[in-house]
């Protein structure tokens, strides 16, 4: 496949695509809490630009709401509450030290590997451009799974949900044209409650463990010692 | 229809209502009004299905058939009991000082908002408004688990919204590929509606549905609390207060394990491979295994029952995996037995542990001297759900190993062994709790034991005949499922 003979929709697809699969790497490596926000703002606006562009293209009117509910919820209103939280309580000062940094990035590295060879089979009934889209989805999800897993901040644990989302979100504009009006609503919706709950869970916890370590939520055992 | 529209209207203005009216002293029983009215409508619903046989409304948006409307009719009966036990519980724990008003507006709101979100997850015809709906439960519920407000409360809530959170995404992202595979055959408005998508079956692209699958069995297998995706369950359970232990055991796992079983009947209709229900069997297997071994090692009452809870959900993932009329006849069966006996334990366990107050089983002693009807139905309960006759669940456990020594014979030691150690597991620490002298200082407390001696009477009469209507419900539904029915 040669990128130049493809039109201009899907070679605008491939390099967001790329890009969106950039930022969930920069999120990985970043340490201090409130570029990680900033980052996540930027994927959210990827995301936007992609439903905006797939909806002009496509001449799909539904895409614009769902550009219009990512830039809202995915640009503006996340990272602000959650930039808003890191300052109110003192914890962008702080700059969490990432261990295994490098064994991280590999991680990430082969989670992209895995992501095309699980989705391999579907070549066979479509473009090698929709295995790109779908895969890079799938290793933003799993990316957003590392970044939980390689970060202790409450808050980094909360982008790293939000990424899944993103992922997902991406997926579904790519493969099908997004998803059943109802449904994309249904999901901006849950997003949206689950934000908030996130918001009050913060103070929450920073109330009974005076930090947003989260490594300090270690009081329940699966096996009593 | 109108019946399922009503179902789903009722829950919604008790949300509203509860929210707007704060608490007061009688909204435990208003709840519980709440709950009989939407059962009554369950009822009306059910008849009507058993009257016309498959609905669909006019938009295509709900579906009922045999399959889901006796799961409609058991979580409406097991919202209302639980409702009837949570009042005067919830009463006591204010009482106590542990609640606030505000916090239980919270909670009355909420037990609606959940009750809500199960239904439309069992009505629903479209596989992508039934995950929003399945997410909507964990959003439901989550901030009930912390309810007490406490350390532990808080972990456990925090727990159970990563785990499951980043667990639903992985279901999201199944249904996206199923929605893709969809529109490559179907129109597009309809694509992601279960009927047309049903009908479609055998037209789907096989690997990309393989590929679905396997997502979205990890999604809301980890609602289900399919090891190792478990962690979260125990957790939430013991940390919560009673009544949600009680719903979320009897009804979410439930509801979760509906949404494989309706992916999975899509997946056998387009690939003729075994591969969706191997890996049920595999997961169900290992979660039965895993969890027996964990009864041993538990302190705490509702984490006890926990862990039993995902034992039983592995049988049951087990034996629909299996496929099969009758190891799918079995396992709609223990859906249904242990709702019931599940709830009714948690009900039990609720009283026993205000009896203590501790949920620590090293502590609860002499539950049988202190507060007799506690006492047994606590015992009486553990004997139903470890599978004694003659009880519902020894029924379903006897069809699922008749089942299993048809088609895989050389699993049943296994499924015999994994029986044996959990019923051991659950009686060393029952028995010393319901026997023995009881502490000083320990007190009846006031009780509506009225819950528990219907549900257990009701598990007893599954396990002694089913009724005829109940059994050809459960044969509809299994000839939907898997092609034949086993009578």
């Amino acid at each position: 496949m040669d990128i130049e003979q493809q039109d201009f929709y899907t070679q605008a697809i491939l390099s967001l695509a790329a890009l969106v699969g950039l930022t969930s790497f920069l999120m990985l490596g970043q340490g201090r809490l409130l570029r990680l926000i900033f980052i996540f703002a930027m994927q959210g606006f990827l995301l936007t630009l992609t439903a905006a562009l797939a909806a002009y293209s496509l001449d799909n009117p539904h895409l614009y709401i769902s550009a219009v509910l990512s830039l809202v919820l995915k640009v503006i209103f996340i990272p602000w509450m959650l930039r808003r939280e890191v300052i109110q309580m003192q914890a962008h000062r702080d700059i969490e030290a990432l261990h295994n940094k490098t064994t991280v990035m590999l991680g990430g590295a082969s989670l992209m590997v895995f992501s095309y060879y699980v989705l391999h089979p579907i070549v066979q009934t479509t473009s090698p451009v929709m295995l790109n889209a779908l895969a890079v989805s799938l290793s933003v999800v799993l990316l957003g799974m590392l970044l939980m897993i390689s970060h202790r901040q409450a808050v980094a644990h909360v982008v790293g949900f939000m990424a899944i989302e993103n992922g997902l979100f991406f997926a579904a504009i790519v493969a099908t044209n997004g998803m059943p009006m109802v449904v994309e609503l249904g999901v901006a919706f849950d997003v949206l409650v689950a934000a908030v709950l996130f918001g009050i869970f913060f103070f929450h916890i920073r109330t009974s463990i005076d930090s947003l370590d989260v490594d300090r939520l270690n009081r329940l055992h699966e096996v009593d010692k | 229809m109108i019946a399922a529209y009503l179902v789903l209207l009722i829950p919604f203005i008790g949300i509203v209502f509860f929210a707007l009216a704060g608490h007061k002293a009688d909204t435990g029983k208003l709840n519980i009004r709440f709950n009989a009215v939407c059962l009554l409508a369950t009822v009306w619903l059910a008849i009507n299905v058993l009257n016309q046989g498959t609905l669909l409304s006019s938009g295509k948006a709900f579906l009922i058939d045999p399959f889901n409307v006796y799961l409609i009719v058991l979580t409406a009966f097991v919202g209302l009991t639980t409702s009837i036990f949570s009042s005067p519980y919830m009463a006591h724990e204010k009482e106590l000082g542990k609640l606030t008003d505000k916090r239980l507006r919270l909670y009355y709101s909420m037990y609606q908002g959940f009750m809500l979100a199960m239904y439309l997850v069992l009505t629903t015809n479209n596989m992508g408004v039934m995950w929003v709906a399945m997410e909507g439960a964990t959003l439901a519920t989550v901030l009930l688990v912390s309810l007490y407000r406490t350390p532990e409360s808080i972990e456990a809530a925090w727990k159970y919204f990563i785990l499951c959170g980043v667990g639903i995404a992985q279901a999201l992202f199944g249904t996206i590929l199923l929605y893709y595979a969809a529109v490559q055959v179907g129109d597009v408005e309809n694509s992601l509606l279960w009927s047309v998508l049903y009908e479609n079956a055998s037209k789907l692209n096989p690997e990309i549905l393989e590929i679905a699958f396997v997502f979205m069995l990890v999604g809301y297998g980890t609602k289900i609390g399919l090891v190792p995706l478990h962690n979260w369950l125990p957790d939430a359970h013991s940390e919560g207060p009673t009544p949600m232990s009680a719903v979320l055991s009897g009804l979410l796992l439930n509801d979760a394990l509906y949404a494989v079983v309706r992916n999975k009947m899509l997946v056998d209709g387009a690939s003729h491979s075994d591969m969706a229900g191997h890996l049920m069997m595999g997961f169900g297997m290992l979660s039965f295994l895993v969890a027996a071994f964990f009864l041993h090692r538990q302190k705490d009452i509702k984490r006890l029952f926990s862990y039993s809870s995902i034992e039983h959900m592995g049988i049951m993932t087990f034996a629909f995996g299996m496929g099969g009329p009758l190891a799918t006849f079995a396992a709609l069966l223990h859906m249904t037995v242990h709702s019931l006996t599940k709830s009714a334990i948690f009900v039990t366990v609720g009283h026993a542990s205000q009896v203590a107050g501790t949920q620590s089983m090293d502590k609860i002693r002499g539950l049988i001297k202190t507060q007799p009807r506690i006492g047994w139905g606590l015992l009486i309960g553990t004997v139903a759900i470890a599978g004694f006759p003659p009880f519902g669940v020894f029924t379903s456990e006897f069809l699922v190993l008749l089942a299993t020594m048809h088609s895989y014979p050389w699993l049943t030691p296994l499924l015999l062994l994994g029986i044996g150690i959990a019923f051991a597991g659950l009686f060393r620490h029952v028995q010393p709790m319901v026997y023995g002298n009881q502490p000083e200082g320990q007190f009846p407390v006031k009780a509506n034991l009225w819950p528990v001696m219907i549900h257990l009477g009701l598990v007893l009469w599954l396990g002694l005949a089913i009724p005829g209507f109940l059994a050809h419900w459960f044969s509809q539904a299994t000839l939907l499922i898997s092609g034949s029915t086993p009578l």
